[in-house]
């Protein structure tokens, strides 16, 4: 099959920011989570969790709060007093507006979706009307002395439950007054701790107020007598989130110990009808403070500081035993932050707030399998480019002769021309950029690097003629009509002569560049695009699903190929399909044109398309013992050469015939990078 | 809670034609069957459940019936008395009055008085009471005048107070009761005065009366609407003096009683009393039932049509004469209590669909069966038998088993047992087997040389059983000292109270060894410690107990001092066992049972000071194993585990440790405990200080197995 030499780079000092909320939503099935660093995420639970859409974080912008409302509209509280609301067709900030109560704490949607509340700094907790396009404040209920924490609607509509620092209070929604307040034990274990803060509440339809606080504590209310039914002191250290499922019948929470709970309503005695309230199961999947948790139908969603976001299902609510019934664990994007010049052998790192080029190192030596070979020339930092403005990067293009380099915030477009003297490297911004050029969601340069191609948010294409310092804009493809839906990966074939867009739902379209004009669209599949390429010479594109299908379509002649077809026939290996990251990135072998190289966070493959398929009997992957020379009988020969040695892998890319790069983040090196978790005692308790 | 149920009418001729409503209603020998007597010339026999006559009897025209007839509980005959003085007998068979047994009296009848397990009694209008077989024998003999010309018998009734009638009847003389008590086995008759209380100038109405332990109560009703209680003293002291009784309210404006219309009062039970008359609030008359305790009226139906203001109170009958018929209502009351109030009693079932349980409850099945086997045959009874015939018919095996238990000898039991336990195991098993066991303990009591130790192991090992089932069970062993099974007990039960667990640790501590000898106990949980002496030697044990922490020699105190100028001394203890194999596999049986800490703390102080000792020392011997081994576990086939040892320790330490500290022998032992916990403190808070460079170190370690930041691979892919 072949020998690489390969680049094994671990010096991308990645490390994902914490998660700090999370919603779901129950009517599309989607998840929307966000970070520390004010990133939001989507994740499509009914598509094998791809994170198919993310909002950029922003300096001044740290999200507390976040919630659906009104169906799919997703709405933000955070720190600097905005309520944000995105836009999930463009992939933007469709407004923010200051709610004038200092810093918002949180935030909930009435039941019904049509209005909105949120806690505040000052101790005001605000009601909005969700309209068809904003929101409208409409008032203020009675202003409590400290800030509102945590906010719970009551099924109805008619109550609220707002958790403060020592007390709750249950608010009368018609006449905004506070019917009740709840205060709270300060001791924990005899010993009054200065504040107690009600880091979440839950308001159950029978009236049960649910509390979760810093003292430890899950405590029951009676919302009608404002009583203490029951106290569950579950941690020596702050409970800070609860979710409740819609039944009822369960609900979670997560503990600074990085400890979950799951709570259920069960009978007293078996066919009693009598119910209390049980902390069945303890969950320990973090390491770090569970900052929020989730409860969908059939799992428990819990993230936090140590930037895990964990979807444990429950077993008792998952019918069929599928992909749906295993542990989750995302801890890096579905996307790719990485790029790389081949021609320079140059790896541009994009992070939150800057980017890092990196010069891959040498070696004159040869080996054979497994050696390591002895470097001539090591790795060489080049250049840091700090962002501009407060924005985070949302994206970032190196060229492949090496001497442009872009990337783009929400509201800015960079591009930056790079020149080498020797080993002096120097930076220009290229200026005066156009004023349609202010944002991209992909970037991406020609294989000649003579053109440049920038998916904006609002759905168009910009094609950019590059030359020695200039640039020219050539062409905008815009949307077809009445879709406003934001592409996120682009592919460009290696002669320049097309383009392929995809976009998060509707199919791949694909332009061609000599006419300027759209050539044709893949067909429309059930589940998103998670990359994309497009073969040299042949003009295959090639496309990966997030339910890890690949399918082989012929550009030229607009069909899908024979060996695309086949293996739909065939079906793909259960263990290919049981793999539980997306593939992030496509390449292709100059020289042989059967292969193509594809990676996720845990394995590369290169499919030979002239080998048979593997069917569900033969092994997938075949055993790093069978590497000797004398078992070579013994090996299945297959289609599907997968390696498992890198991992988490977060880009391979094949820098030449013989060459390949492969980009490793060790979860240990991230953990060494996070704050230290809350210590435990080992010994002696 | 009490409750008046439907009413029914006795269907048959209009009753109550004379004045005085009816005579009497009395119980005949049958249940169910009862006497009624109008105040004209006729008695009827009535069947209650049937609601219809069986026989009716009248006298001949001119002739007056003057007293209720009543029925001879001791030959099934049926006694009147007619125009005062003229004794009838009769039976079923008889339809004729006129033509059956005639006896003619001396003196006037006031009542003849019948009750279960005695002849039938006459009371004299002069308060002369007589045995009717004395009286038969001799009619004409003579009858004494008890009570003065003046006097007029209100009100009587007989009662049973162990085993002897007692015959109670109340005069009334220009106003003033008197009560006069007259006692059969000691012939003597006390007469007492009743006080009126406050209310002077009131009139007792109607009397009712209850023996209640050592004392007749007697209820009284007076015109003022209350009601007043009378306790008479069944044994008086000195029945030659004349006493006086103090009555004491029970209940205020019961009825509105006004002297003309009358009322009735009778004791249901302890607590309950029907009144019959008019409620204050209505105007007609009413049947009420009180409850004195809570002074709450219970329950309360009207009668529109008027009675004769007689009540009668049978079973669980009321028995009046409402408009020209008699009225039976049924009256039930279930035990009050405060649960029943606040409505959380689940309320029994009607007796006659009171399903038997077959299930759960060990003793009723089994009471049935001694039962019958007894050849009692009460109608509830063969019903019961019946029932479990039907249900059950296949269980011959068990039938026989259990019949063999009653009588037969230990042999042939297990015999029966192990031809039953070859059987296959039928779904009703475990109720069989409980049946068994407790058929089996029930003849131990009885007999106290029976003890089928066989068949008692063979069902424990049945593995069905637990102590809730056969509680007593463990009770008989130990009385037995039957250590081997209170080990299978142990072993097998999952729910030994701690206190039955004390009880058998106390035993295998203070049993002697060669009773041990004796018994044949399962040993496979000990370890043969003797074996390993050799090999061991006492350095390598002493240096576990640390736990691989050196401590300075000077920190110890002169105790520790002392200890190690007797090394080769503690060289025997911790090297060898303090107790013999036989009783450390009793004691590890208990070291295995469950047990709560709140429940056991308390019994383990009952223990004595030496046998506490010793325990401590084999828990301790058994702590020095166990830590010489890597894993921490003892050797052998589910040996104790180092925590149940160790709880044991501080359970026992807790429970005694006032009096352990006294006994000198323990010194040594608490010492070595003592130097173990405080060196296991230290060892953790080193650990605890070194944690973090441990943790170092492990990053170390990771480190070296990680390749730089950057290499490059020779990588082959196939």
């Amino acid at each position: 099959m072949g020998e690489f030499r390969v680049h094994r780079v671990r010096f991308f000092n990645y490390v994902p920011s914490g998660i700090r909320c999370v919603a779901y939503n129950n009517q599309s099935n989607k998840l929307a989570v966000s970070r520390i660093d004010g990133t939001v995420e989507i994740y499509n639970l009914s598509a094998n969790y791809f994170q198919e859409k993310f909002f950029p974080g922003h300096e001044s912008r740290t999200t507390e709060a976040l919630c659906w409302a009104k169906g799919q509209r997703l709405f933000s509280g955070g720190l600097n007093g905005e309520i944000i609301e995105y836009d999930l067709q463009a992939l933007n900030i469709k407004y923010s507006m200051d709610a004038f109560g200092g810093p918002i704490w949180s935030m909930t949607a009435s039941p019904s979706g049509s209005q909105l509340l949120i806690g505040c700094e000052d101790g005001s907790v605000k009601l909005f009307q969700i309209t068809s396009d904003r929101i409208q404040f409409e008032r203020n209920f009675d202003r409590q002395k400290s800030r509102i924490l945590s906010l719970s609607w009551h099924p109805s509509g008619t109550h609220i439950a707002a958790g403060s620092i020592d007390y709750i209070s249950v608010f009368d929604v018609k006449s905004g007054s506070a019917t009740h307040k709840m205060i709270v034990d300060r001791r924990y274990m005899g010993v009054s701790k200065r504040k107690c803060i009600i880091w979440g509440v839950a308001f159950l339809s029978d009236g049960t107020v649910i509390s979760v606080d810093s003292v430890g504590k899950v405590q029951f209310w009676d919302s009608a007598t404002g009583t203490l039914i029951k106290s569950h002191l579950i941690a020596n250290a702050d409970v800070q989130s609860i979710a409740v499922s819609d039944q009822e019948d369960s609900f979670v929470v997560g503990t600074a110990e990085g400890t979950v709970f799951h709570f259920q309503l069960v009978s007293v005695t078996s066919n009693s009808k009598e119910k209390q309230w049980v902390r069945t199961k303890p969950f320990q999947y973090h390491t770090h403070d569970v900052r929020a948790v989730a409860h969908s139908p059939t799992a428990l969603i819990s993230g936090g500081t140590d930037t895990h976001l964990v979807i444990r299902p429950l077993m008792e609510k998952v019918e069929v035993k599928n992909y749906d019934a295993a542990l989750r664990k995302i801890t890096f994007p579905h996307r790719c932050l990485i790029s790389c010049s081949k021609k320079k052998q140059l790896l541009l790192f994009q992070f939150a707030h800057h980017l890092e080029l990196w010069r891959l190192g040498a070696t004159g030596a040869t080996g054979k399998n497994g050696d390591i070979l002895p470097l001539s020339k090591n790795a060489d930092h080049l250049l840091q480019l700090k962002k501009k403005g407060p924005e985070n990067i949302i994206c970032s293009c190196i060229s492949p002769c090496g001497s442009w380099i872009a990337y783009s915030t929400a509201s800015r477009f960079f591009l930056y021309r790079l020149s080498y003297e020797h080993d002096n490297i120097s930076l220009q911004r290229v200026p005066k950029m156009p004023a349609f050029l202010h944002a991209a969601l992909q970037i991406l340069f020609s294989e000649d690097s003579t053109r440049l191609f920038v998916a904006s948010p609002q759905g168009s294409l910009h094609i950019i003629q590059l030359s020695e310092g200039h640039f020219k804009h050539l062409h905008t493809f815009q949307p077809q009509s009445g879709t406003v839906e934001a592409m996120c990966l682009l592919a460009v074939s290696p002669d320049g002569n097309w383009l392929a867009a995809s976009g998060t739902s509707a199919g791949v379209h694909i332009y061609s560049l000599k006419q300027l004009k759209p050539h044709c669209t893949v067909p429309a599949y059930n589940f998103p695009v998670t990359a994309l390429a497009i073969a040299p010479n042949t003009n295959n594109l090639v496309v990966a699903h997030s339910d890890q299908q690949v399918f082989e379509y012929s550009i030229p002649d607009k069909q899908y190929t024979e060996w695309s077809r086949t293996i739909q026939k065939h079906g793909f290996h259960h263990l290919w399909l049981q793999r539980d990251t997306p593939i992030t990135h496509i390449s292709f072998h100059p020289k042989r044109p059967m292969h193509i190289l594809l990676h996720d966070a845990y394995m590369f493959c290169i499919i030979d398309k002239s080998l048979p398929l593997p069917n569900d009997r033969t092994l997938l992957y075949n055993p790093a013992s069978l590497m000797n020379e004398s078992d070579i009988r013994r090996r299945t020969a297959h289609a599907f050469k997968i390696s498992k040695k890198y991992k988490p892998l977060l880009f391979m890319e094949l820098l030449d015939e013989r060459t390949l790069v492969a980009v490793e983040r060790p979860l240990d090196d991230i953990i060494a990078q996070l704050p230290p978790p809350i210590k435990k005692k080992k010994f002696g308790t | 809670m009490a409750a008046l149920e439907e009413e029914f009418t006795l269907s048959g001729v209009p009753l109550g034609s004379g004045p005085d409503g009816l005579l009497g209603v009395e119980q005949s020998d049958k249940t169910d069957q009862f006497l009624v007597t109008d105040s004209g010339r006729t008695v009827i026999l009535y069947k209650v459940s049937d609601q219809k006559p069986l026989g009716s009897w009248s006298v001949k025209q001119g002739q007056v019936i003057t007293c209720p007839a009543v029925c001879n509980f001791q030959t099934g005959e049926y006694i009147v008395v007619h125009d005062n003085k003229v004794l009838r007998i009769w039976n079923n068979e008889d339809v004729n009055l006129d033509k059956v047994f005639k006896a003619t009296l001396s003196a006037d009848v006031y009542r003849i008085h019948s009750v279960q397990g005695s002849e039938p009694l006459v009371l004299f209008r002069s308060g002369a009471v007589r045995g009717l077989e004395a009286l038969l024998a001799e009619p004409q003999q003579k009858i004494e005048t008890v009570i003065s010309n003046d006097e007029m018998i209100k009100w009587t009734k007989v009662f049973m107070i162990v085993k002897h009638p007692v015959l109670i009847f109340i005069t009334e003389k220009h106003g003033n009761y008197f009560v006069y008590v007259h006692m059969f086995h000691s012939h003597t008759l006390s007469k007492y005065t009743l006080l009126h209380g406050q209310e002077e100038k009131s009139v007792i109405q109607n009397f009712t009366a209850s023996v209640h332990r050592k004392f007749i109560s007697l209820v009284t009703l007076t015109s003022g609407r209350r009601i007043y209680e009378t306790l008479i003293p069944t044994h008086p002291k000195d029945p030659e003096t004349s006493q006086v009784l103090v009555r004491t309210l029970l209940l205020k404006a019961a009825v509105s009683g006004d002297a003309r219309n009358g009322v009735a009062v009778s004791i249901l039970d302890h607590d309950h009393i029907a009144v019959l008359g008019t409620l204050p609030s209505t105007t007609k008359e009413c049947l009420s039932v009180w409850n004195i305790k809570f002074q709450t009226l219970q329950a309360s139906k009207e009668l529109p049509q008027g009675t004769s203001h007689q009540l009668w109170y049978y079973g669980e009958n009321l028995f009046m004469l409402h408009g020209k018929f008699l009225t039976v209502i049924p009256y039930k009351c279930e035990v009050s209590s405060l649960a029943g109030a606040l409505g959380k009693l689940k309320h029994s079932q009607d007796p006659d669909t009171h399903a038997v349980p077959h299930f759960v409850n060990w003793e009723t099945p089994q009471e049935y069966e001694l039962e019958s086997w007894n050849s009692e045959t009460s109608k509830r009874i063969l019903r019961t038998r019946n029932i479990e015939m039907n249900l059950q018919p296949a269980i011959s095996a068990s039938k026989q088993l259990l019949l063999a238990i009653k009588n037969d000898t230990e042999k042939h039991i297990e015999v029966e047992l192990r031809k039953f336990l070859a059987i296959k195991q039928t779904p009703d098993f475990h109720t069989i087997i409980g049946d068994i066991i407790t058929g089996l303990l029930g003849r131990c009591k009885a007999e106290p040389s029976f003890y089928p130790r066989n068949c008692l192991m063979q069902l424990i090992q049945t593995h069905v059983l637990s102590y809730s089932l056969c509680p007593d069970l463990m009770g008989v062993a130990l009385e037995k000292t039957d250590v081997q099974l209170l080990q299978l007990c142990l072993q097998q039960f999952p729910d030994i109270p701690e206190s039955i667990t004390c009880t058998c640790l106390q035993l295998f501590l203070s049993i002697d060894d060669n009773s041990l000898h004796e018994a044949d106990i399962n040993t496979e949980s000990v370890f043969d410690y003797s074996s390993t002496i050799q090999d061991e030697k006492m350095e390598e044990a002493t240096e576990i107990i640390e736990n691989g922490f050196k401590p300075e020699e000077d920190n110890y105190s002169n105790c520790g001092k002392e200890l190690k100028e007797k090394p080769l001394k503690t060289t025997e203890e911790t090297t060898s066992s303090p107790v013999t194999p036989k009783r450390a596999a009793l004691l590890n049986a208990v070291l295995h049972s469950a047990y709560s800490e709140a429940f056991l703390v308390p019994h383990l102080k009952d223990i004595p000071a030496q046998h506490t000792t010793l325990f401590l020392r084999y828990l301790h011997f058994l702590y020095l194993k166990c830590s010489a081994n890597a894993p921490m576990t003892l050797p052998g086939v589910h040996p104790p585990t180092l925590n149940q040892i160790m709880d044991w320790i501080c359970l026992l330490l807790d429970a005694n440790f006032t009096v352990v500290v006294m006994i000198p022998e323990a010194k040594r032992l608490l010492i070595s405990l003592y130097k173990f916990v405080k060196a296991q403190i230290s060892v953790y808070s080193e650990l605890n200080k070194i944690e973090v460079s441990f943790r170092e170190l492990q990053k170390l370690n990771q480190e070296k197995n990680n390749t730089e930041l950057y290499s490059i691979e020779v990588l082959e892919l196939i």
